[in-house]
């Protein structure tokens, strides 16, 4: 049914018995979470195996979700009201839905959370093992990914910002695991309120679409923007906001300041956040609300901006990974990179090659850094000038790292090869050259700073402190899971060949209109081949051969440019001098007057009306009123009983006269009243 | 006529008991005093008693009862008073004021 429909048209698409159970697919992860936090600890694996679990039903369901859905194209919605609010003026029938969505994305979505997820999670045993807070780190990665599965599931905008926050939410509890050092709560912070930021972006654009189409749910926006009962500059409007609240997610320049400090984190927060989670949901909603940035009214007004943003982040962030040291920085400033190849695509309208790009990216993103987590696990430090060497000591880390740096780098036969090209074909071919260009160009900056990072990492001779030692099977094994996908799901999606991925997440109930490459483009595939081959090329040049002087291998200082990658183009400076200080030190003493002048006032006078009140109650109630009485009570009790015991005198015949004389006396009274 | 001559002397008995109760200072003679009024009553059954004609002798048989229980409870009396005397060395019962408060 699917397959006849053309695109750009709506069809009607059928669930079954895997999607209408599917809501179990957020629930639960989000109840192991609370499971964890509860009976964590009393488990054998400290609540290691519930975390594991959740998510291996997830990728297990995800799974199965995908073979059924590549048979029979699946496009299922179901809603639970939660909130019928009636009729709000203004807006209309205010109703709060919570539901659950299986079509070709989303489908997509669950398979990557719960694969890569499951794999992460049984790496993170090994990583976390001896953490102090193991139990809580499961707890709160569990809800980071049950978070994202909410606002993946999402079929409705509330929702979406439901999943959206409690993302936010998690991954600052995540970032900020090592909460002793300062510098991590700092990092937390950082992500936390960059991300405030861009979200309320993403606020107002729900709330313009919301009040366009009188409906929360994402098909009546659909629905609303392709009839024109959202007029085009109101679309517009929204679909900025949107982006807005995107680009925070998915740390788009200039939003991308948090990304790299949100390495502070334990590695296994990184590769997921990295991956599955959290930055891909600026591009998954993009993806999600493709209809309305593809609509016709839309598109052609902010096309030309998700591009330029794309572009520069992808460019920009790439040439700052050259000059790090820290080996998750190089990757952190990589995940930039490649979300802005990302976010250029599927602003360019190609929905399917930005999601491909996602979907591999997840795969060997991951991979790299798990693998760095095993680097860092057995050196002890992030530092690449501390690592060296490491090929023969750490062999099945040496091989998965370089499997993913091939795939990270577009390296024929790996996956990052077959969506990165299927970027620059569709840039090709939609005109977009000078995006082209510098989309290749960024394709250089990528297999530089990925052969720089393994020359500096696994060649050479060892700087570090210490022997390292490979890390242990529940660490590695997930690696070569990984790594298999970062090699073979590259042809999921091969032009001309077979485009089952293409089939997957263009079934939605409306088809996106895009162009998909007939077959390879042999001309832009070989030049990106090409200029990544120049790329490691380079790196080997500069950071291999010169084996010998190791302090001065990583100083190819280029005056001017290098001063400024090493400083990030300023632009944390910029933010930390230009607004936040200036702003920070107004608004604390603005907090600090209204706290003492009126907060502090408030609870004061509370505290004075209590004392006040307590005093009268106790002075007068309870010390005159109860007190009194009980105290006479007793004491007239006391007194007669001290007056009486002196008629006890203990003498018997004194007992006996009285007995006798109360016989005298009755019986007086009996003879005179009978 | 007869009756009335018993009565007398039964609460004459039972007068001078009461009289010994309460002045006497000797344990031994406080409960021979007591003796005295049970016999007082005794005296008062007979002769009710044998005034009613009761052909089931009730007056009698309580006055036997009566003699019985006095001669229990002089066993004890005494049984008391010799363990006194021999804790104390006295039967004094003015000393004997254990029962004070």
């Amino acid at each position: 049914m699917f397959l006849a429909a053309e695109e750009g048209e709506k069809v009607e698409l059928v669930g079954g018995f895997l999607a209408e159970w599917a809501w179990l697919i957020p629930v639960v992860p989000l109840v192991a979470a609370a499971a964890i936090v509860f009976f964590g600890k009393r488990l054998p694996y400290k609540g290691w195996e519930l975390a594991v679990g959740a998510l291996g039903f997830v990728a297990v369901y995800g799974t199965a979700l995908l073979i059924g859905h590549a048979m029979t194209p699946m496009g299922f919605e179901d809603h639970v009201t939660l909130v019928d609010a009636g009729t709000v003026p203004g807006l209309g029938d205010l109703v709060l839905e919570w539901g659950w969505t299986v079509d070709g994305l989303s489908i997509m979505m669950y398979f990557l959370v719960g694969v890569v997820g499951f794999f992460v999670f049984t790496y993170a045993k090994g990583y976390m093992e001896g953490d102090v807070r193991f139990t809580w780190f499961f707890a709160a990665f569990t809800l980071f990914a049950g978070t994202m599965l909410v606002l993946v599931s999402a079929p409705n905008m509330i929702q979406l910002i439901v999943g959206w926050e409690g993302v936010g939410l998690s991954s600052y509890l995540l970032i900020g695991h090592y909460w002793e050092d300062m510098e991590n709560v700092w990092a937390g912070n950082k992500a936390f309120i960059t991300n405030k930021i861009a979200d309320i972006g993403l606020f107002l654009g729900v709330i313009v679409f919301a009040i366009g189409a009188g409906s929360f749910r994402f098909l009546d926006v659909f629905e609303a923007v392709e009839s024109g009962a959202i007029s085009s500059g109101f679309a517009v409007a929204g679909a900025l906001l949107i982006f807005l609240g995107a680009m925070g997610k998915s740390g788009q320049f200039p939003l991308h300041v948090w990304l790299p400090d949100a390495m502070a984190g334990p590695t296994p927060v990184s590769s997921l956040m990295h991956a599955a989670t959290m930055v891909t949901a600026g591009v998954y909603l993009i993806a999600r609300m493709f209809p309305v940035f593809d609509a016709p009214a839309v598109a052609g007004d902010i096309r030309w901006l998700l591009i330029t943003i794309g572009v520069i982040t992808l460019f920009a962030t790439g040439l700052i990974a050259l000059v790090q040291d820290d080996i998750k920085k190089v990757l952190a400033y990589s995940t930039l990179s490649q979300l802005g190849y990302m976010t250029a695509a599927v602003g360019a309208g190609a929905y399917t090659a930005g999601l491909f790009h996602l979907f591999t990216h997840a795969f060997f993103k991951a991979l790299l850094f798990l693998a760095a987590g095993s680097v860092i696990h057995a050196v002890h430090s992030n530092n690449m000038s501390d690592m060296g060497g490491l090929r023969s000591a750490m062999p099945h880390t040496f091989r998965t790292f370089v499997i993913g740096s091939l795939a990270l780098a577009g390296i024929l036969p790996f996956a990052g090869f077959w969506s990165k090209d299927e970027i620059l074909a569709t840039l090709n071919h939609d005109g977009y050259t000078a995006a082209l260009v510098v989309a290749t160009a960024g394709a250089f900056v990528t297999a530089f700073y990925m052969g720089r990072a393994v020359f500096l990492t696994f060649f050479g001779e060892y700087r570090g402190q210490g022997q390292p030692h490979e890390s242990p099977p529940i660490m590695t094994v997930p690696l070569y899971g990984l790594a298999a996908g970062a090699v073979f799901f590259g042809f999921l999606n091969v032009p001309g060949l077979y485009t089952g991925f293409t089939d997957w997440v263009t079934a939605r109930v409306f088809v996106p209109q895009e162009y998909h490459p007939e077959s390879i483009d042999f001309v832009v595939g070989g030049i990106g081949l090409l200029v990544a081959l120049a790329g490691i090329a380079a790196a080997y040049v500069l950071f291999f051969r010169d084996a010998e002087s190791q302090a001065a291998r990583d100083r190819f200082s280029i005056p001017v440019l290098y001063p400024i990658l090493e400083n990030k183009y300023f632009i944390d400076d910029f933010y930390m001098k230009g607004i936040i200080n200036p702003t920070r030190l107004q608004i604390a003493a603005a907090v600090n007057w209204s706290n003492d002048r009126i907060i502090d006032f408030a609870v004061n006078a509370a505290g004075v009306a209590t004392r006040v009140a307590a005093r009268f109650v106790y002075d007068i109630l309870d010390q005159l009123g109860i007190d009194f009485g009980i105290n006479a009570a007793g004491a007239v009790t006391g007194e007669a009983g001290g007056a009486l015991r002196l008629t006890q005198t203990g003498k018997v015949q004194q007992y006996a006269a009285v007995v006798v004389a109360g016989a005298v006396l009755l019986a007086a009274g009996f003879i005179i009243f009978a | 006529m007869i009756v009335s001559q018993f009565l007398v002397l039964s609460a004459a008995l039972f007068a001078l008991g009461v009289y010994g109760l309460l002045v006497r200072r000797n344990a031994v003679l406080v409960l021979l005093s007591i003796e005295l009024m049970l016999s007082a009553v005794t005296i008062n059954l007979v002769a009710f008693g044998a005034f009613h004609d009761d052909p089931l002798f009730t007056g009698s048989v309580f006055a036997l009862f009566v003699i019985t229980v006095a001669a229990a409870e002089v066993g004890i009396g005494i049984a008391i008073v010799l363990m006194i005397f021999r804790a104390r060395r006295s039967a004094n019962v003015d000393e004997l004021d254990l029962m004070k408060w």
